[in-house]
């Protein structure tokens, strides 16, 4: 089974030399630490940056420069301020490569659902369904099963949709899946020391499983 | 072609009860802080506030929620204020929450003079509702009106008389946009200068789009999530 860290490892794992990349708040967020060595990539920051740069030093906070999750950050050489329309133009336009998320419930057809419970819970979506709506490449970053020891791999969402038919990847503590586009989770990889079994039994949507299924390198 | 005011306060003088207001900054930063202070002291009510968050439980537009000045907020983030997510969920306070891209792209339209934009976000969600959607090149996008507003409330970096502001690292966000779109726009800015002493190629917002502009002092530019390596 993987930890916080270890689902962030994994995901850098599908980032490609040469792309931009837009991380969510939470476990995304841990993918930074993980890009490998040598690889250029720009993160884009939908408050309006491209190029975050790593935490400052204490004494060296810039209130004026944030990251979508309101921490302090610093610039890299080559980093780029833009304001809000601009920075969702560039999402819209389909000129960020790979979008990473969060998400409270996934669909077997890619539906997410992931910024409201009702009557409990109301942050808002921030960001999220611009994201989800218009991004080509989408990997969910969650657990696999909530607080409660229910599945979070649903045949259908049942809290309130970010998007639809949008989600084409899963990685979680257990498992790495494809979102099949006539519908379905295809499990591709086993966390270490996870069995089909235990895969199966935390996922309440169709899981599709072909063959061998190889344990994942982390 | 004088567009300074002294104060906040001055700034503010005919915001009335009632009245739509939008507000800059993404968090706490680049947020209207001394507009802000000036509006819980004259104690408007009845507000429709259009900003992205609606600021924490003691500083930022909550300062306003606190003494029930805002009618309506119209956001796409509100996480960080139990103040907000008590009055929303008692149904004391109105909310429409927004996709933030379409948040920022209605100001944006407001600004250009265009009526209504289209978009993805939303489409197949709660947002959608009672919205026009239309088809393009086999995707459907969902029709955003642009927004109306009486004032809009901007911070800056630096500004010069004649309205001319310049913006400062990711305290950028959405003050251009909004400083587009208001009927009457009033900036604050750090550094208040001379018609001349801002190069411009480096002017983010023309004046044309600004009719108030003061100095502030003391920025508190409080910070919401310190992080360090």
């Amino acid at each position: 089974m993987l930890d916080k860290e270890g689902i962030a490892k994994r995901i850098a794992k599908e980032i490609k030399d040469g792309f931009y990349v837009n991380l969510g708040i939470g476990i995304p967020t841990l993918v930074a630490n993980y890009i490998p060595e040598g690889m250029e990539v720009v993160l884009q920051s939908e408050n309006g940056l491209l190029g975050i740069g790593p935490f400052p030093f204490a004494g060296e906070e810039d209130p004026d420069t944030i990251n979508a999750g309101k921490q302090t950050i610093t610039m890299l050489s080559g980093s780029a301020v833009f304001d809000s329309a601009m920075s969702f133009g560039m999402i819209r336009a389909r000129k960020v490569n790979l979008t990473i998320l969060g998400a409270m419930e996934v669909a077997e057809n890619g539906d997410i659902a992931s910024w409201k419970i009702p009557g409990k819970m109301v942050k808002g979506m921030g960001g999220a369904m611009d994201l989800v709506a218009s991004a080509e490449n989408i990997i969910v970053a969650m657990q696999h099963v909530n607080k409660a020891g229910e599945s979070k791999l649903l045949a259908k969402c049942s809290l309130p949709l970010t998007g639809i038919n949008c989600v084409k990847k899963i990685v979680t503590e257990l498992a790495v899946l494809d979102v099949l586009p006539d519908g379905g989770f295809k499990l591709l990889e086993r966390a270490p020391g996870v069995s089909v079994e235990q895969i199966r039994n935390s996922t309440a949507g169709r899981l599709i499983v072909d063959g061998e299924i190889p344990e994942m390198v982390v | 072609m004088n567009k300074v005011v002294s104060n906040a306060d001055e700034a503010i003088k005919d915001i009335e009860d009632g009245m739509t207001l939008m507000l800059g900054g993404f968090g706490l930063c680049g947020l209207p802080e001394k507009c802000i202070a000036a509006l819980v002291r004259k104690n408007v009510k009845g507000l429709t506030c259009i900003s992205n968050n609606a600021g924490v439980d003691d500083f930022g537009i909550g300062l306003m929620l606190k003494k029930r000045q805002v009618k309506k907020m119209i956001s796409s983030y509100v996480g960080e204020n139990a103040e907000f997510e008590r009055q929303l969920l008692s149904g004391e306070l109105e909310v429409e929450l927004i996709p933030q891209g379409t948040l920022a792209t209605r100001c944006m339209a407001a600004g250009y003079g265009m009526p209504a934009i289209f978009t993805p976000a939303g489409i197949g969600t709660e947002v959608a509702e009672g919205k026009e959607i239309r088809n393009f090149n086999g995707k459907d996008y969902l029709m955003e009106l642009a927004f109306e507003a009486d004032f809009a409330i901007v911070k800056a970096w630096k500004g010069d008389t004649m309205g001319n502001l310049v913006y400062r690292s990711t305290a950028r966000n959405f003050n251009p946009l909004m400083a587009m779109a208001g009927k009457i726009t009033i900036a604050e800015v750090e550094e208040l200068v001379e018609p001349g002493e801002l190069d411009p190629d480096h002017i983010h917002t023309p004046g044309i789009y600004v009719h108030r502009i003061f100095k502030g002092f003391d920025y508190e530019k409080r910070i919401e999530q310190r992080t360090v390596r």
